[in-house]
């Protein structure tokens, strides 16, 4: 289905493998042209953050990322993201693996439904996860304004991830190793352990990596569904907004260097698995 | 070819259960929220002149934003596929980067370039007549740069997969760049054009974080439907929080239906 939209490792891969023609006068030009945009939109502003952020001198970054409320923000961003990552590389693989493996009535409704977190805008996604578990919950479940809130908007928006990067793997996967090692004996748990897991890993990995990046950079879904309690359940990108809404740029720009930091090295580590990847097949 | 095991029904059971509590059920009660007191809450609405102009407002934000990175992206795609140049490696890994930027982080980076008062550039453009901040360009750049590598991540696999022996032939045969462009890459590529469109538009229309950074959520002018929904709910008025999360949760899940039945399935090829 939508494989191509989530699945960094393969088209970034393919991008760089073959090569082409050099470039002549107009291709020259459109890329100059290109790249002119990208930069005004993308890389001049994104360097402004870090020499905004870097201004104050380490002293000054220090103290921003280290003040007491910004601190437990981020402590509580990094360790929810990791929590939902390790829950999505259970539940993601198990969910690629029915995708891929079941045939029942419906399951394009559920292809579907995997793909709603990625087009759901993220205060509607916030709304949604709200009517369920939120005051007016039909279940009974109120988890509003708690940390369990920040958990399941995570689980929420990070869904599709490791379900898109591992479904297209597994399904290219080639059932005959797995009859052959069946036949010799092996276990369905050891077939799998032995066999199917270790291909698996690479795209497990990249949406592991990309389900962490997303997860710590999430702010929309938590605006209605976390209250935004300070050292409860306010996240790093709330308390940037906060920072800049009291026009104190510098500060806000230390912490969001902090979250640069980290996109930065899932990126290098996406790269790195992809690398592997090729050397391999 | 299925094999009859319990273990198969575990596994089936507990996604279908995730899923439906995860998404499907919490999906469906927004529709019923909507309708609680019949199309009262629609029509509270599309009554309302503000929400219409920032229903209006999203709309066209998000058809410029969408119209930019189609442009940019298929001939990105292009430059990318068919090309070498230095520093492709590099530039393929920085188009993935605004999928992993918080919102919040692609609003400041643009307050601190293109801010009126104390941006790099703000000022000098504020003189020349062009504001960013707190204005629409803001809002349009700032979807622009949150939607950016949809199309790219659409087009470069088709393009790779088609490969170019048809447009060398085009070449050969006398055809000038435009004419190979339109004629044979083009309609090889439509497909994957159409899906990054229609990812790229449901993105578009429902960015929010980096909006509110830099629209400065002025009613009536520079507040958007996704700033609409915040508002509405805060100020305790959840029916038209629920109906304008509604229409806009009605445009993605039809994006996400039509890119599914048009997609042509790995099984079926």
């Amino acid at each position: 289905m939508t494989t191509a939209t989530l699945a960094p490792d393969r088209s970034a891969t393919r991008r760089s493998a073959r090569g082409g023609r050099r470039l002549d006068r107009y291709s020259g030009l459109g890329l100059g042209v290109a790249m002119l945009w990208f930069s005004l939109l993308v890389l001049i502003p994104l360097t402004a953050v870090v020499v905004t952020a870097s201004e104050g001198g380490w002293g000054g970054f220090w103290d921003a990322v280290t003040n007491e409320q910004t601190a437990a923000a981020i402590r509580l961003t990094v360790g929810t993201a990791l929590g939902v990552t390790v829950v999505n590389v259970v539940m993601g693989t198990l969910i690629a693996w029915v995708l891929v493996r079941d045939r029942f009535f419906g399951k394009r409704l559920l292809e579907i439904l995997i793909d709603i977190p990625f087009a759901l805008p993220t205060i509607v996604a916030g709304l949604v996860l709200l009517s369920l578990y939120g005051p007016e919950s039909p279940l009974g479940i109120d988890v509003h304004n708690t940390r369990i809130a920040v958990f399941l908007a995570f689980l929420f928006v990070t869904l599709p991830f490791i379900v898109r990067t591992v479904q297209p793997v597994l399904a290219e996967l080639d059932r005959e190793v797995e009859e052959a090692a069946a036949s010799l004996g092996a276990s369905r748990f050891t077939t799998f352990r032995r066999i199917i897991l270790p291909s698996l890993t690479p795209a497990i990995a990249a949406g592991a990596a990309l389900s962490f990046a997303r997860g710590v950079s999430e702010y929309g879904s938590l605006v209605l569904l976390s209250g935004n309690l300070p050292m409860r359940t306010e996240v790093t990108s709330v308390r940037i907004l906060s920072s800049i809404e009291n026009d104190n740029l510098d500060n806000a720009s230390a912490v969001a260097a902090v979250l640069l930091a980290i996109s930065f090295a899932v990126i290098v580590i996406l790269d790195i698995i992809q690398r592997r990847v090729i050397r391999r097949g | 070819m299925a094999e009859r095991r319990p273990g198969r029904y575990v596994a089936r059971l507990i996604v279908v259960v995730y899923l439906f509590l995860l998404v499907a059920w919490p999906l469906f009660l927004v529709g019923q929220n909507t309708f609680d007191g019949g199309l009262e809450n629609l029509r509270s609405i599309v009554e309302d002149p503000d929400v219409v102009h920032a229903l209006r407002l999203s709309l066209m934000v998000a058809v410029i934003a969408v119209v930019i990175n189609t442009v940019f992206g298929v001939g990105i795609s292009l430059l990318l596929v068919r090309y070498e140049f230095p520093g492709k490696r590099l530039l393929s890994a920085l188009l993935d980067v605004p999928l992993s930027v918080s919102p919040i982080v692609v609003g400041l980076s643009l307050v601190l370039v293109y801010g009126g008062r104390n941006g790099w550039f703000g000022p000098t453009l504020e003189d020349a007549g062009i504001q960013v901040i707190f204005a629409t360009p803001g809002i349009v750049m700032a979807t622009v740069f949150v939607a950016l590598p949809l199309v790219i991540r659409e087009v470069v696999p088709v393009l790779e997969e088609v490969g170019d022996e048809q447009e060398q032939a085009a070449r050969s045969l006398g055809a000038n760049g435009f004419q190979t462009f339109w004629r044979i890459t083009l309609p090889a590529i439509k497909w994957g054009v159409t899906y990054g469109v229609v990812l790229s538009l449901a993105r578009s229309l429902g960015e929010f974080g980096a909006v509110k950074v830099v629209s400065g959520n002025v009613l009536g002018e520079t507040r958007t439907a996704t700033l609409v929904v915040e508002e509405k709910y805060l100020n305790f008025d959840k029916g038209g929080a629920y109906a304008t999360a509604f229409l806009l949760a009605l445009v993605a899940v039809a994006a996400i239906v039509v890119v599914s039945v048009l997609r042509p399935k790995e099984e079926d090829r």
